[in-house]
């Protein structure tokens, strides 16, 4: 079944370890350019906002891909990258509307997340907040409903 | 695995690349030491501060920006124009990491710029850039017209106007709200004319054994986690946590010193903060304790936003002034970090003022107002003052020795080699009394946080008015300290692990084979080169005490009232563990010992 890394802004502190485990572990040097996720820190609104590859249902950088060397696995969901048959065109990057998937200048291929190929995401494993979790299930998102249900709850007239 | 230093001649306008010393590498580290080593072998220690011979050192260490623990931090290196003793002074936040993304270590300011500049730095590229249009503005203005002009991207170290108008506690200010503090280390970058520093790189940071590395991390994270203070205390309510701790206890500086509990230490405590201005919990580069607390004021009197105020900061505004207003206190933290100056010496300069003028020794006149003990109102004004370089304020940017000398009252300075005490009285914590008389930049809590074992029970609990065995541990403690300001990791880690985690995260990174001894052997030379620098410099040991209050003027009240600080006692003491004469000199044989 399909996992995702869940995110929960709310949650994080600005440290970009997220940054720091997945290019450490995905490019071998610790390197917030070549990572993966991004980690987006605004001093001045005290916000921090982490953004990663969802892993698209219909995804753009596979539609556009010239050479076929973008797949989704049937199973995981997982949007990968075949870098045997990847020409480093950058056509993926164009399309992506999100920027999450990048040309890497050291291995002339796209990159992108992969969710750590079956592993529990790098990312995950090192978020000190669990801002970050790896589920199948939307918990973040149900914590949203519940905290807006409990509102109206507490909101409503008695019977 | 020889890392990259940058050297820039401000005379000459001119930059050149160099490899790092290998050899002093492994024997410093990094950072602190390295940096160190590097300022000893260069420039003379009798050298004025202010003057072009002095130099300003950038330096990172091996585990700067990467994971681990709270890997982003830097040091400032130079003679300080505040003590004459080297300084070092450590910040944190995105811009050390930055550094070291660009593929430089460390960064050598030599020289005096005949005009303000600025250093550009997009990886390899580094270009001296003109910024007479950047003088005069705050640190927030100067990084948003660099983020501006250069990289949108690009971290930035920079001065303020304190640091231009040679204020003696100018501090160098990076990411806006973090600061290499203490020392004057600001007013140097001034004296060059270097208003700042930006830079942006999109390489990487390697490590010798990556597999080991993950390990030793995975191994950090866990015991920082679980630490109370690491893992609870300090991410809940950053080091405000202190406050109410340190006061019940009875060391909590008040009035310039004149006791040691305030009574309203509530109004100013972490968990006040929490009630009222913070807005959201922070960290620096891959920190997972996340201390940093984003604040904003929105109120008649005071508005602003930033960081802060940490638990020194609301001491020196608060406890030490008798100021209980909280929101007073916070606007004084968002102005020092705006002009750049060190809340810690700015907040106790003011003490020390109110102090002389509740004894008739400086005029209402002089002032400008009345300056009495609790008035907010005068302090944030003052602190303005004292940033714009307008006024009595140029007396407080003297620092409190030079201000209390100039009325005739030297002994009304809290300070030790003339650099201000933090916030815990020596005389209800004994061990971090003689550290900060042992300190080799003046009076420090983080060069050997004794108050640690002493108060918080870390790594085990020490009677905090013992004297025995004090020597032992503020000399480890110091030692310690020094391996961890030169590795690139924040000191708070230290709370949850200690020299094993070290070693394994040292070994890792570079390759080297430190035993535990060995490790702790490194920060004993880091200290003894400090030492001798100080002593070429002409800071002769009978400055190894206290201010005569700490050491006769015994607390009034409180837990601890009766109590004086007994550095005396232990000062021999601590000599000898140092292998050091009696008069305080390290040995032949002991600096021969450690290559020296």
């Amino acid at each position: 079944m399909e996992k995702l890394i869940r995110i929960e802004p709310a949650k994080c502190v600005g440290c970009k370890t997220c940054e720091l485990a997945c290019s450490f572990k995905n490019a071998g040097e610790f390197s917030p350019s070549k990572s993966r996720i991004v980690n987006e820190v605004f001093l001045e609104e005290a916000k921090f906002i982490t953004v990663t590859c969802m892993q698209c249902d219909d995804p753009w950088c596979l539609k556009s891909c010239p050479k076929a060397a973008i797949s989704k696995d049937a199973v995981s969901g997982v949007v990968t990258v075949d870098e045997i048959r990847c020409v480093g065109c950058r056509t993926c990057v164009s399309a992506c509307p999100f920027g999450m998937i990048q040309y890497r200048a050291d291995t002339r291929k796209a990159d992108k997340c992969n969710l750590c190929n079956g592993d529990t995401p790098e990312c995950v494993v090192f978020c000190p907040t669990n801002c970050l979790t790896f589920a199948q299930e939307d918990k973040p998102l149900r914590e949203k409903v519940l905290r807006f249900v409990n509102t109206m709850k507490d909101g409503q007239m008695e019977a | 695995m020889a890392g990259k230093l940058l050297r820039v001649n401000l005379t000459t306008r001119s930059c050149g690349i160099e490899t790092i010393n290998e050899a002093w590498a492994a024997d410093y580290i990094g950072g602190r030491g390295l940096a160190s080593k590097y300022l000893s072998e260069e420039i003379s220690p009798q050298v004025d501060p202010l003057s072009p011979d002095n130099k300003l050192i950038f330096a990172t260490g091996p585990l700067t920006g990467t994971y681990g623990g709270a890997n982003g931090r830097y040091m400032a290196v130079t003679k300080s124009p505040l003590t004459g003793t080297i300084a070092s002074s450590n910040s944190g936040g995105y811009f050390p990491s930055e550094l070291r993304y660009a593929g430089f270590d460390m960064i050598i300011f030599e020289g005096k710029a005949a005009e303000p500049v600025c250093l550009q730095i997009y990886n390899q590229q580094v270009e001296i850039v003109d910024a007479a249009h950047l003088w005069g503005k705050s640190t927030q203005e100067t990084e948003d017209a660099l983020r501006q002009e250069f990289h949108g991207d690009a971290k930035v170290a920079c001065i303020g106007p304190a640091g231009e108008n040679q204020v003696h506690f100018a501090c160098i200010v990076n990411d806006k709200h973090r600061a290499a503090g203490r020392s004057g280390v600001g007013m140097v970058m001034g004296s060059k004319n270097l208003k700042a520093v930006a830079v942006r790189g999109t390489g990487g940071v390697r490590v010798a054994n990556p597999e080991a590395y993950r390990e030793a991390s995975r191994e950090a994270y866990s015991m920082l986690k679980q630490n109370p203070v690491t893992g609870e205390g300090l991410g809940a309510l950053g080091t405000a946590v202190l406050v109410n701790v340190i006061n019940q206890s009875g060391a909590l500086p008040t009035r310039n010193f004149q006791s040691g509990t305030f009574a309203e230490a509530e109004e100013i405590s972490g968990e006040k903060l929490a009630e009222t201005y913070l807005k959201r919990n922070k960290s620096c580069m891959g920190c997972i304790i996340g201390c940093g607390r984003v604040t904003k004021l929105a109120g008649a009197r005071f508005s602003g936003d930033g960081e802060g105020p940490e638990y020194e900061t609301l001491w020196s505004f608060g406890a030490t002034c008798g100021i209980s207003d909280l929101a007073a206190v916070t606007k004084a933290n968002y102005l020092c970090n705006e002009y750049g100056m060190d809340t810690i010496t700015a907040g106790a300069t003011v003490a020390c003022a109110m102090e002389l003028f509740e004894k008739g020794l400086v005029s209402e006149e002089e002032i400008g107002m009345p300056l009495n003990f609790g008035d907010s109102d005068a302090m944030v004004k003052l602190i303005e003052m004292t940033g714009k370089g307008e006024g009595f304020g140029k007396k407080i940017a003297l620092g409190s020795y030079r201000l209390a000398e100039s009325y005739g009252a030297p002994e009304l300075s809290m300070t030790v080699k003339k650099q201000e005490f933090p916030a815990y009285d020596g005389r209800g914590i004994q061990g971090i009394g003689l550290n900060y008389a042992t300190s080799n930049r003046g009076a420090c809590h983080v060069r050997g946080y004794m108050v640690s074992p002493e108060i918080l029970g870390l790594p085990e609990k020490l009677d905090p008015q013992a004297t025995e065995g004090k020597a032992t541990w503020t000399k480890i403690f110091q030692d310690f300290t020094a391996v961890v300001d030169s590795s690139g990791v924040c000191l708070f880690t230290t709370f949850a692990i200690g020299a094993p985690q070290f070693v394994n995260f040292c070994n890792a990174a570079t390759g080297s084979t430190f035993s535990d001894e060995a490790l702790l052997e490194v920060g004993d030379r880091i200290y003894n080169l400090e030492r001798m620098f100080n002593l070429k410099a002409g800071i002769d040991p009978s400055q190894d005490t206290l201010p005569k209050r700490l050491l006769s003027e015994p607390l009034p009240d409180g837990p601890m009232a009766g109590q004086v600080s007994k550095v005396p006692e232990m000062l021999p003491v601590y000599y000898q563990e140092r292998g050091w004469s009696a008069e305080g000199i390290p040995t032949d044989e002991k600096l021969a010992s450690l290559g020296l």
